[in-house]
C-alpha cells in the first residue's frame, strides 16, 4: 500500500501534525511520500520522496493552486490513500482533491480496522465504520489519534515541484490571537465553565469556586462566543492548551477542541448533568449533578475547611 | 442579489441516543431536534448581507425528512425569504458527495451569487459538503469563517486556525463560505417574523428529481465507543457528593493541602 502524506507549514514552520502523517503511515506498515508547499530551509525529518512546492511562490493557503500541485503529484504516485490532518488547512483542501479525483473521503478518521476506517458522530457518543466504495481514498486523521513520532528523523529526498494555475483568492496574512489575558498554561488549578451553566449570571459562582481552589477560571469555546467572558479564558484547540495539577469541567460535553486543550491535566474532575457526556472519558471524576447546585455547595465546603 | 443558505436539522447532542435497527444510524424516534449550530450562523451571515445589499432574494434550503421543515421555518422567521425542502427519509445513508450534489443541482443555473452553509454538521461532522458543493459549481469557497465583509463584490474574509490565529482571505463573489462558530450573533426570531415566515414560500421537492449520482462511500455500522476512561462516576446527593470529591481531592492531589 501506498499513502501520500500531505503535511502543513504556518508562518515559515512545518507544523507537527505533519508528523502524526508519519505515524500513520508507519501504522498501517504502509510505503509513503509527502507533499509539502514549503521551503527548502525547513525540511521535514522524514526519509522518503518529499514533493516541495516553494511557499514563497505559490502562498501558505492557496486552495486552487495547492489543489493542482497536489493532483500532480497524485497523477505521478497513484498512492492509495492520499491523507490530510482534520485541521483548517486539511478539511479545505481535502474535499477539493477528492472531488477531482472523483473518490471516497471519509473525515476525522480516528482508527482503521480491517482497511475500513472509523469516525467519530454526535460529538464522539457514537462511532461510524465507513467503507470506501473507491479504490482509492482521501482521509482526514483526527489530531492526536495516530499518535507522534517521538523524535522524528530523516531527510528526505526532495522533488521539486511547480504549477502555472491562477489563484482566485488572495491570501493577505494572518492576525494573531489578542495578546492579553490570564496565562492558564501557568495556572495549577482551573475551574472552567461549559454552555451548561446556562446564563451569565453564573460565571460568578465558577470564579468562586476557582478563587476556592487558588485557580485560574477558564471556559470552553460557546462561552467565549456568548461574550460571558472574554477569549483569553478559552480552552482547546483555538484557545490555550493547558495542562494543571486539577482541571474542574463544569457543564461543559467534551468535544474534542475541547478535549484537546486540557486532556494532558494531572487530575480531571467534570460536573456534568449527563451521564454519557464524552467529559467522562477523560475525567479521573465525572461527578453526575446540576452544577448550579453542586459548584456553590462545593465552594463553600472548601472555604469552610 | 441572490443569496443561498444551507441548513440541517440535527439531534441535541445531550440526548441518549439508541441505534436503529440495522445499526447503521441512530434511532430517531423520541430525539428533541434543533438546526445545526454551525448553520445558525450561517443563516444569520446571509440575513446580514441580505440586510446590507439591496434586492437580494434569500433562499434557505435544507434536505431530510418533513420534520425539518420546522426548523426551516425558523430560519424564515430569522429573515430567510423563501425556503426550498428537499425530502428525503432516507437522507443519512446519503454521504457528503450525494448531499452536495443534489444542493448543487439544485443552485446550478440559478445564479446564487452568495452561499452560505456550516463548516460541519455537529452530528456527522464531515466539513465537506459545503466545499464540494462551491468545487461542483466552480466557485470559490473559503471555509471557517469568523469575520465576514462585503463590499463591491469583493469578500474578505477571516479563517480560523489552530491556536486562535486567524487568516485574512479576499475572494470575488460569486462565492460559497463555511461558517465556524461565533462569527457573529444569531438572531432570535420575533414573534411578528415568526408569524410573517408562516406565509412565505415553502417548497418541497422529492430528492429523487435532484439526486442523480451514487455514494462514494457508505457507513455499514454505528456503535457505541468502548468505555477506555475508567474514571469514577459519582452520581447521589449533592451534600455527599462534595464531601466524597472533597475526600478525593485530598487523597489524589496536592490542591487542598
Ligand atoms: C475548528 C473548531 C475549533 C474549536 N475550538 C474549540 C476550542 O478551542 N475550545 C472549545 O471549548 N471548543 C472548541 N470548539 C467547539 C467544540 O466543538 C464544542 O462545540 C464546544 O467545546 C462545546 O462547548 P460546551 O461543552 O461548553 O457546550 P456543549 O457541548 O453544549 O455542552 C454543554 C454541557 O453542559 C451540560 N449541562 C447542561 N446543563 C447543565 C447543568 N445544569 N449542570 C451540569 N451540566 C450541565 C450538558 O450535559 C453538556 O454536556 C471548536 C470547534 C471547531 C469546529
Amino acid at each position: 500500500m501506498k499513502i501520500l502524506l500531505v503535511a502543513e507549514y504556518r508562518d515559515g514552520e512545518l507544523l507537527n501534525n505533519s508528523y502524526e502523517l508519519v505515524a500513520f503511515a508507519g501504522q498501517l506498515g504502509a510505503d509513503s511520500a509527502m507533499f509539502l508547499v514549503g521551503s527548502e530551509g525547513v525540511l521535514p525529518a522524514y526519509n522518503g520522496t518529499l514533493y516541495l512546492a516553494d511557499v514563497d511562490k505559490y502562498g501558505e493557503f492557496n486552495p486552487a493552486v495547492h489543489k493542482q500541485l497536489l493532483l500532480d503529484v497524485i497523477a505521478k504516485e497513484q498512492p492509495d490513500m492520499v491523507v490530510f490532518a482534520h485541521s483548517s488547512y486539511g478539511w479545505d483542501l481535502a474535499p477539493r482533491i477528492s472531488l477531482a479525483l472523483n473518490v471516497a473521503h471519509v473525515s476525522e478518521v480516528i482508527d482503521i480496522v480491517d482497511g475500513v476506517p472509523v469516525v467519530p458522530a454526535c460529538n464522539s457518543k457514537l462511532r461510524c465504520d465507513v467503507k470506501a466504495k473507491t479504490a482509492q481514498m482521501v482521509l482526514t486523521l483526527q489530531g492526536g489519534a495516530f499518535g507522534l513520532e517521538d523524535h522524528p528523523t530523516g531527510n528526505p529526498t526532495v522533488v521539486p515541484i511547480n504549477t502555472e494555475t491562477a489563484s482566485e483568492m488572495e491570501f493577505c496574512g494572518y492576525e494573531e490571537a489578542e495578546p492579553g489575558g490570564v496565562d492558564l498554561s501557568k495556572a495549577e488549578v482551573i475551574v472552567s465553565a461549559g454552555r451548561g451553566i446556562g446564563k451569565p449570571e453564573n460565571m460568578e459562582m465558577i470564579e468562586e469556586l476557582a478563587k476556592a481552589l487558588k485557580g485560574e477560571y477558564g471556559t470552553s469555546r460557546p462561552v467565549v462566543d456568548s461574550e460571558w467572558a472574554d477569549h483569553t479564558r478559552q480552552v482547546g484547540t483555538t484557545g490555550q492548551t493547558v495542562s494543571p495539577k486539577l482541571y474542574v469541567a463544569c457543564g461543559i460535553s467534551g468535544a474534542i477542541q475541547h478535549l484537546a486543550g486540557m486532556k494532558k491535566s494531572e487530575f480531571i474532575v467534570a460536573i456534568n448533568t449527563d451521564r454519557d457526556a464524552p467529559i467522562g472519558e477523560v475525567a479521573d471524576v465525572l461527578i453526575v449533578a446540576d452544577l448550579k447546585e453542586f459548584v456553590p455547595a462545593m465552594t463553600e465546603k472548601i472555604n469552610n475547611l | 442579489m441572490k443569496i443561498l443558505v444551507c441548513i440541517k436539522q440535527v439531534p441535541d447532542m445531550e440526548s441518549r441516543f439508541k441505534l436503529n435497527s440495522e445499526s447503521k444510524w441512530y434511532e430517531e424516534a423520541d430525539l428533541a431536534w434543533r438546526m445545526n449550530e454551525y448553520d445558525e450562523y450561517a443563516v444569520e451571515q446571509a440575513v446580514q448581507l441580505k440586510d446590507q445589499v439591496d434586492d437580494a432574494d434569500l433562499t434557505v434550503l435544507s434536505i431530510g425528512p418533513d420534520r425539518v421543515r420546522e426548523m426551516m421555518k425558523k430560519a424564515l422567521a430569522m429573515g430567510c425569504d423563501r425556503g426550498a425542502h428537499i425530502a428525503d427519509d432516507d437522507y443519512f445513508k446519503k454521504d457528503p458527495y450525494e448531499i452536495a450534489s443534489v444542493i448543487a443541482e439544485v443552485a446550478k443555473d440559478k445564479g446564487f451569487y452568495m452561499i452560505c452553509t456550516g463548516m460541519q454538521s455537529q452530528d456527522r461532522g464531515s466539513a465537506q459538503v459545503g466545499v464540494l458543493v462551491a468545487e461542483m459549481l466552480g466557485l470559490p469557497s473559503i471555509t471557517t469563517i469568523v469575520g465576514f465583509a462585503f463590499e463591491g463584490g469583493q469578500i474578505t474574509a477571516k479563517r480560523e486556525l489552530e491556536g486562535g490565529i486567524k487568516s485574512i482571505i479576499k475572494t470575488r463573489a460569486p462565492a460559497l463560505v463555511t461558517c465556524q462558530l461565533g462569527l457573529n450573533t444569531p438572531r432570535y426570531p420575533t414573534l411578528p417574523n415568526i408569524m410573517k415566515a408562516k406565509r412565505k414560500e415553502l417548497l418541497s421537492i422529492p430528492i429523487s428529481e435532484l439526486l442523480k449520482v451514487e455514494s462514494k462511500q457508505e457507513t455499514v455500522r454505528m456503535y457505541f465507543p468502548e468505555k477506555k476512561g475508567g474514571g469514577l462516576v459519582l452520581e447521589g446527593d449533592v451534600a455527599d457528593l462534595t464531601d466524597q470529591l472533597i475526600k478525593i481531592l485530598k487523597d489524589k492531589t496536592a490542591v487542598l493541602a
